[in-house]
């Protein structure tokens, strides 16, 4: 950026706009092209703001509904955990509750940090800050786990009268929370974390000539 | 309007700190990493366009089987019934949550089937010595059907389902599971041995003016 070249995120052809022009497109690949992702810090933002928001009613209204002869129970995700730990289900129980609680959590966290940092221009640990940006990207996937769970809890408990399981309202916040904290990911642009370094490193460089 | 390419090809900028850096010329197998914040920038694969595409087929026979036959069944108390993928969905949409439905298809169904599409049409594409610009524009779009393809969630989701239901019914695996089971080693195994570099080396650019000539590198001969 600091030369005036434009990466392509798609193909990784580097390419110099031309003069006049701020943004163009990628000769190769035809990608539009851009310095930094638009307006990245608060796309990034607006995405976990709305994951958190919808993670309260994602761990509190339940996400399925056992529905016997003898009247119905509903189970929130932490429910299900518990339901789950049993002498032989307990690695299974302890990959929901990763994939499921501390997964999303720590997502929202990771990136609400990154955020901060980032704005505030900060220049220390960058390596670790790209590594937990990586690490973020790498596992978000996951929290998807819960979801396909209930569905197929669902399309196969159809016993009726004797017993039938249907999904509940939770399940819909936290499917939500799973896709806003992936686009919240997506939109975040690595190279924000390193701006401040490199543009301090020019400053001093200036400063010495 | 089509920027202007530099004069340096090697040169590239870091996807993660915007480094500019020299790709260096690397054995297969190999690959080159960012000095500053370890980002691989690219990993040269042996045979990669003839591996993919035959990873890739295995992969669609796979995706084919696991879509149309029975993945799992449940017996208890005189009732059986048998759930397939698309299946799971279609009971999510009927019980009212229809958004859900539509993104559980969406990761295990259809993205599946892009990326597997996908492929296979860049890896035809790229038989030709000068692949056509529109297998630079379907690479473009692989990396969205890489995020969003989630087979390997999915199986565990299902694998937790199973032990959930073990303790009503007796569950059936089906054919369909063990198919799933493979296509999620096969996409693997399609994905580390394609090598994008190599195919943006040789495509045809969109601005074909600029296009510098192909260079006489050995990966371009995939016919053997």
């Amino acid at each position: 950026m600091q030369e005036g070249l434009q990466s392509c995120e798609a193909c990784g052809l580097l390419s110099r706009p031309a003069p006049g022009a701020h943004e163009g497109r990628c000769p190769r690949c035809d990608e539009e092209l851009v310095f930094r992702k638009a307006d990245s810090l608060q796309r990034t933002l607006a995405f976990l703001i709305a994951a958190a928001v919808c993670y309260v009613p994602a761990n509190v209204l339940p996400v399925l509904t056992t529905i016997t002869a003898t009247g119905s129970e509903s189970d929130t995700i932490m429910q299900g955990v518990v339901l789950l730990w049993s002498p032989t289900g307990w690695p299974l129980s302890l990959i929901v509750l990763f994939a499921s609680i501390m997964i999303p959590s720590a997502k929202i966290v990771a990136l609400g940090y990154l955020l901060i940092t980032v704005r505030r221009g900060s220049i220390e640990n960058n390596a670790q800050r790209i590594r937990m940006y990586r690490m973020v990207d790498l596992i978000g996937r996951w929290s998807m786990v819960d979801v396909f769970v209930d569905t197929f809890t669902v399309s196969l408990i159809q016993l009726q009268p004797l017993m039938s399981v249907e999904p509940g309202p939770g399940l819909f916040f936290f499917a939500a929370v799973v896709v806003l904290t992936m686009l919240a990911v997506e939109s975040f642009d690595p190279r924000l974390i390193w701006d401040a370094t490199s543009s301090k490193a020019i400053q001093q460089k200036v400063q010495y000539a | 309007m089509h920027n202007q390419p530099i004069a340096d090809g090697s040169l590239v900028a870091c996807p993660h700190c915007d480094l500019l850096q020299r790709l260096p010329d690397i054995a297969p197998g190999a690959s080159a990493r960012c000095p500053r914040c370890d980002k691989e920038l690219w990993r040269r694969r042996e045979d990669s366009l003839n591996r993919t595409f035959a990873l890739t087929v295995a992969a669609l026979v796979l995706y084919l089987i696991a879509n149309t036959v029975p993945m799992l069944g449940l017996s208890a108390a005189g009732h059986q019934a048998f759930t397939t993928v698309v299946g799971g969905a279609q009971q999510l949409w009927h019980d009212g949550q229809q958004i859900v439905a539509v993104l559980v298809l969406f990761a295990a169904v259809i993205s599946p089937a892009l990326q597997i599409g996908l492929m296979l049409l860049i890896v035809i594409g790229c038989q030709r010595q000068r692949p056509p610009a529109w297998v630079g524009m379907l690479l473009r779009h692989l990396q969205f059907t890489r995020t969003w393809s989630m087979i390997e969630v999915m199986m565990i989701g299902v694998l937790v389902a199973l032990t959930k239901i073990a303790d009503y019914a007796t569950v059936i695996p089906g054919v369909a599971l063990f198919s799933l089971g493979g296509l999620i080693f096969l996409l693997a195994a399609m994905q580390s041995n394609f090598d994008p570099h190599e195919v943006w080396d040789r495509v045809q650019w969109a601005e074909t003016e600029v296009q510098p000539p192909l260079t006489g590198n050995p990966m371009a001969e995939v016919t053997s």
